[in-house]
């Protein structure tokens, strides 16, 4: 059981800035598919939603690295909120990519919008787990 | 007849947050909600899939309504109560409030972006050639903005709360902390959807 003051200590403990990097490679992610958006149905030049998408790319792998070293840290409870938020991230990302498939979106813009779904695969599910686990005690509390 | 004691009752664990345990929801994500959810993604899909325009622009406009109307009533309305309520009424408030809106929030969002973009592609707004292409461009910079504030910041401030609310001592200056994060950036996003309106209207006028 936590008592007060465990409660106080987890909120008050100083952590890696996993929102702020999430949010940062999410907004890269972003800005690359507001670029491919902006031009159908024409087929624009593909470097600079590459480099969006790359930048944000290593901004999360530093995110997860850095987040995988943290320890002490509540991953039991991380992984719970994670599988649960996945799930929903993955039917609205089903949806979505029903709909670039659907709407025929020629392959290298199509291979573009399915990585960066990707991305948030890996960022929004993280984000969200994170910023529950970070208060959580290490140790999975006895019920 | 029951008997009635004099004594103080004990506090509850809860007690200094301000959440009873009777007021803590069952689950994070109100359960019942789900079958309503997977009902509009069906439809959607079968509205894409049927190129049916009238139950896109249906899904377009009620999607957005919601949205949009959620979005203003939390940042100028009810965000500023909010945030007047004492400690104790606020953590009440949000132990009821925020399982509702984790489920509702992503639907509307879903249901109005999933639409919008079939919508524009039918009608040719999405077309790089279409006069007012650049207000459709500055409606997907403010989706992208309001995608990273609501993902990055609300959200995980929604879930940490509902979380902490769950644990036998709840920190209510931590919940405090978090809702009050969750006033200000409803804010913003009210300003967002402002801009949204003005976006919106260009486009259809």
């Amino acid at each position: 059981m936590t008592t007060a003051a465990e409660t106080q200590m987890l909120a008050e403990r100083k952590l890696p800035p996993v929102i702020e990097l999430g949010c940062l490679a999410m907004a890269f992610a972003i800005a690359g598919v507001v670029y491919l958006a902006s031009h159908i149905p024409g087929k624009p030049a593909l470097w600079p939603a590459v480099l969006f998408l790359a930048i944000g790319a290593v901004i999360e792998l530093g995110n997860v690295v850095v987040l995988l070293r943290t320890r002490p840290f509540a991953w039991w409870m991380f992984w719970r909120v994670w599988r649960w938020v996945m799930l929903a991230y993955a039917v609205i990302a089903g949806l979505l990519m029903y709909i670039f498939i659907y709407d025929k979106i020629p392959g290298g813009q199509l291979a573009l919008m399915l990585l960066t779904l990707g991305l948030f695969a890996v960022d929004v599910p993280t984000m969200l787990a994170y910023s529950v686990a970070r208060f959580q005690p290490a140790e999975r509390p006895a019920s | 007849m029951t008997a009635v004691s004099h004594e103080a009752p004990p506090a509850p664990a809860h007690a200094h947050a301000g959440v009873s345990d009777a007021r803590i929801p069952a689950s994070i994500v109100p359960l019942v909600g789900l079958p309503f959810v997977a009902a509009v993604i069906v439809g959607l899909i079968v509205s894409i899939a049927g190129n049916w325009l009238w139950a896109l622009e249906w899904y377009h406009v009620v999607g957005g309504a919601g949205w949009t109307t959620l979005d203003l009533f939390l940042g100028f309305v009810l965000g500023p109560m909010i945030a007047r309520m004492s400690i104790p009424t606020r953590a009440e408030f949000m132990a009821r409030f925020f399982p509702k809106i984790l489920l509702i929030l992503p639907t509307l969002v879903m249901m109005t972006l999933s639409s919008g973009f079939q919508l524009a592609r039918h009608l040719g707004y999405i077309d790089s050639s279409y006069p007012r292409h650049a207000w459709i461009v500055a409606s997907f910079i403010v989706v992208g903005i309001m995608a990273v504030v609501a993902l990055g910041v609300v959200e995980p401030a929604n879930l940490a709360v509902l979380f902490e609310m769950r644990k036998p001592q709840p920190n209510g200056e931590l919940i405090a902390r978090l809702t009050r994060r969750f006033i200000y950036t409803s804010g913003i996003t009210g300003v967002m959807q402002v801009g949204t309106l003005i976006i919106m209207t260009r486009i259809a006028s």
